[in-house]
């Protein structure tokens, strides 16, 4: 009784198994976990207005994304990958080696990386990269020489700050965030403290100096938090004295349990990251594979819905939960209608 | 050497004995028992009191997803907006995309705040965005492409109140906090005072949560379950159609008809292994195997099928071979010595007496795949996925879809509070389900259970 079973099993399997890798007719997503909010906002409009099935957004980060992306062309691969940063050029090479070839890079907004604390907690409310750098880095300048860092407190090296012991929650090393906060605080800070210059002073040549300065202590006082913006939200809602990193989509959305702090003496908000004068920002792209087009359908359609005005614009339900628009939506509207892609002269 | 040397060493001792009168070292044995069970009861305690805190946590946490807000409100189907040259074309209809139908719904329900006279700073129809759920407009548009003769009259809608509004309700969103928040003010708060006396704003069951899809992060309140939950049970159908035959046959001629020789017994030890791999080792295998060597789909529950099958095959195995060992060898003896073969003695005789045990075994296994996580994460089944409902059995097997625990997990990641709410609501729909299952496989157990 049961091997019939069995062998009607095996040959219903294989049988499906034989159809599965046919035909595929919704657009496939997959990658960085902060543009995975927006595009699922996108991919549930294109399912509701067009006649096409809703796309499938998967997370797990900007580079597995562009990983899976470069794996090869053909319907077991995915059509789009999301970035919060831009493709490396060795992220090229791979997929040009696996014969994905053209590839249409999208920005589709910006989106700002913000510091905030419990709300009632100490006022932090006022940074400066110096700041973050003097308190997360191992080697900070003291009177003019590099020491170990010596600082416990916030108020030990900027009086304006509050007494508090230093504890900050940074994204791990496999976030795209990760690079954007050591790029544009930690390095920022780095030089602006003198720290970069006692470190090409004190022998180190210029690229080593560079990368000693995104290093962070490592005796505790800054926690890599490898999860998500959750996890940070839940480490912040234990620890009355320690600061977070989250995107400014997020920190919107929990307002009643974070305090948000300025970064230079501006304020993290939709218009001065528009008007480029809060510094924590980075762009946020899709990459679509140019040799999909066509054969998996909808894919160019939503392509251009994720990029109309009506989604994308300063109006629209993106900038509605966080994105900061793009001022020059209408060249990317116009580069994804032409399917211009990257290299090649454009 | 001790015991030889003990009754020549203590004579005198021994005739003072009494039994009514313990001595020091039986009293020190009765204090030694009493503190064992006194350290078993507070490990009971302990672990019963995790159980309720948990139990209550989650029931609290959750219940809130059951219930839902909605607004009452008759919206006007504007021709001249919906259908512009009136000719009630379906395709020309469709071309008016839900960004044209959202209007609509705004006036539609500044109208009524006029009408119910609430005095209120906000008069623009923008103003009332913040109140309704993202979900209406396409709602709304999906009645319309469903009925096109509805178009120039006035309909009665049951829509989503957005999940601020609905927060406020529940008291999650709390008017102190509303000040810093930008997609809510107090004066939106005011007008949900006076509306839900009036029965316009009404929190009621939910059964979208339940049986809906999911939804993108900007409409919390409109995400379900059940797409999920389709996925769940098509995976857990592949695990049942393959890992019961494969189990049992293996079982069957690993227990009856295999020669004891070292191969059965690296067979053996190997499968008890294999139960105990983490079930994230599956998933990589999934992936490896499945997906990347065998080209299977991405984010197919028949992908996480086999994934669990692979993972439930040993609990069978070992449960189905302990239930055919637990019946008495006379059984097979008396058949065989009626003249009945060995494949006959097994499966008219043996067989049917083990089929409780092997159905236990069964639901249990089932049951603990149906609550894995880790290996789905592998291989596609978390993000924005379970967002339409198969139609149809390969569409339920190959097209994309999540799981129910890959779901709550992906909710507890998400941004809006909300959705917290509802993972914790998934969570209660998940034990429901486990408990269940473990309900059936105890009365199985109870009722068809023998002893010999």
């Amino acid at each position: 009784m049961s091997f019939v079973k069995l062998t009607t099993s095996a040959l219903a399997i294989s049988a499906v198994a034989a159809t599965a890798a046919a035909a595929r007719d919704q657009v496939q997503v997959a990658g960085s976990s902060t543009v995975l909010p927006y595009a699922s906002i996108v991919a549930e409009a294109f399912g509701e207005n067009f006649d096409f099935p809703t796309p499938v957004v998967e997370s797990g980060g900007s580079s597995a994304g562009l990983k899976r992306f470069c794996q090869g062309v053909g319907t077991e691969h995915t059509d789009i990958a999301n970035a919060s940063r831009a493709i490396r050029e060795k992220e090229m090479q791979v997929c040009a080696e696996n014969g994905v070839t053209d590839i249409i890079e999208v920005r589709i907004g910006y989106d700002g990386i913000v510091f905030a604390s419990q709300f009632d907690g100490p006022a932090f409310t006022a940074f400066t990269q110096s700041d973050i750098f003097n308190a997360l880095a191992p080697r900070v300048m003291v009177d003019g020489a590099l020491v170990d860092n010596p600082y416990t407190k916030w108020s030990d090296f900027n009086a304006d700050l509050p007494d508090a012991d230093i504890l900050a929650f940074i994204p791990g090393t496999k976030h795209g965030t990760r690079e954007v906060f050591e790029e544009k605080v930690i390095a920022a800070g780095c030089e602006a403290t003198g720290a970069m210059d006692a470190m090409v002073a004190g022998g180190m040549s210029h690229d080593d100096a560079e990368d000693a300065c995104l290093e962070v202590r490592t005796d505790g006082r800054s926690v890599d938090i490898d999860g998500d913006y959750t996890e940070t939200l839940a480490s912040i809602d234990a620890n009355a004295n320690a600061i977070g990193v989250f995107g400014l989509a997020f920190y919107e959305n929990n307002t009643d349990k974070l305090k948000v702090a300025t970064m230079g003496g501006v304020e993290p908000t939709t218009e001065t990251i528009a008007a480029g004068e809060y510094p924590v920002s980075r762009p946020l792209f899709f990459y679509i594979k140019k040799a999909h087009i066509g054969v998996i359908p909808g894919l160019k359609e939503f392509s251009e819905f994720f990029v109309a005005d009506e989604i994308a614009g300063p109006d629209g339900p993106l900038a509605q939960y966080g994105l900061v628009s793009d001022p020059e939506l209408a060249a990317t509207q116009a580069r994804v209608a032409d399917e211009q892609v990257m290299g090649g002269g454009s | 050497m001790t015991d030889a040397s003990m009754p020549s060493a203590t004579p005198e001792t021994r005739h003072k004995v009494s039994l009514v009168t313990p001595d020091a070292r039986t009293q020190k044995r009765k204090a030694a028992e009493k503190r064992f069970r006194m350290y078993g009861i507070a490990g009971i305690a302990t672990g019963l009191i995790f159980l309720v805190v948990l139990l209550v946590t989650i029931v609290s946490s959750g219940m809130g997803a059951f219930q839902q807000t909605f607004i009452n409100v008759p919206v006007y189907l504007d021709a001249a907006k919906l259908d512009k040259n009136g000719n009630r074309d379906i395709d020309e209809i469709k071309k008016v995309s839900t960004f044209g139908y959202t209007p609509l719904i705004q006036d539609a329900l500044l109208q009524q705040v006029r009408d119910a006279g609430i005095e209120t700073p906000l008069e623009k129809r923008g103003d009332m965005k913040a109140l309704i759920s993202a979900s209406a407009a396409a709602q709304v548009r999906d009645t319309v492409i469903e009925n096109p003769d509805l178009i120039g009259q006035t309909v009665d809608f049951r829509i989503l109140a957005s999940s601020r509004v609905d927060g406020y309700l529940k008291g999650r969103v709390l008017r102190e906090d509303v000040a810093r928040d930008k997609n809510i003010d107090a004066t939106h708060l005011d007008i949900v005072d006076a509306l839900v006396p009036l029965g316009v704003m009404q929190k009621t069951f939910n059964l979208a949560f339940i049986t809906g899809s999911d939804a993108s992060e900007s409409r919390a309140e409109s995400a379900g379950i059940g797409v999920a939950m389709i996925g769940s049970l098509f995976m857990m159908l592949v695990v049942l159609v393959l890992s019961l035959p494969i189990g049992v046959a293996a079982s069957i001629y690993l227990e009856e008809f295999a020669p004891k020789n070292r191969i059965t017994d690296i067979i053996e030890v190997n499968i008890a292994n294999l139960a105990a791999v983490p079930s994230i080792v599956f998933g990589i295998l999934g992936l490896a195997v499945f997906i990347q060597f065998m080209h299977l789909p991405q984010s197919a529950p028949l992908v996480g099928g086999l994934v669990l099958t692979l993972m439930t095959l040993p609990t069978i195995i070992i449960s189905t071979r302990a239930s055919l060992k637990a019946v008495p060898p006379s059984i097979r003896d008396a058949a065989l010595g009626v003249g009945a073969s060995k494949m006959q003695a097994v499966f008219h005789h043996v067989l049917p007496l083990a089929a409780p045990g092997i159905l236990t075994g069964t639901i249990i296994g089932l049951a603990q795949a149906l609550g894995e996580t880790a290996p789905l994460l592998l291989i596609g089944m978390v993000g924005f996925i379970a967002s339409n409902a198969p139609d149809g059995i390969a569409s339920g097997l190959l097209d994309p879809n999540s799981a129910m625990p890959a779901q709550i997990y992906e909710w507890a990641k998400r941004a809006d509070p909300a959705y917290y709410e509802r993972a914790w609501g998934g969570i209660i729909i998940l034990l429901g389900f486990l408990i269940s299952m473990n309900t059936i496989a105890v009365i199985l157990r109870r009722r068809f259970e023998r002893r010999w």
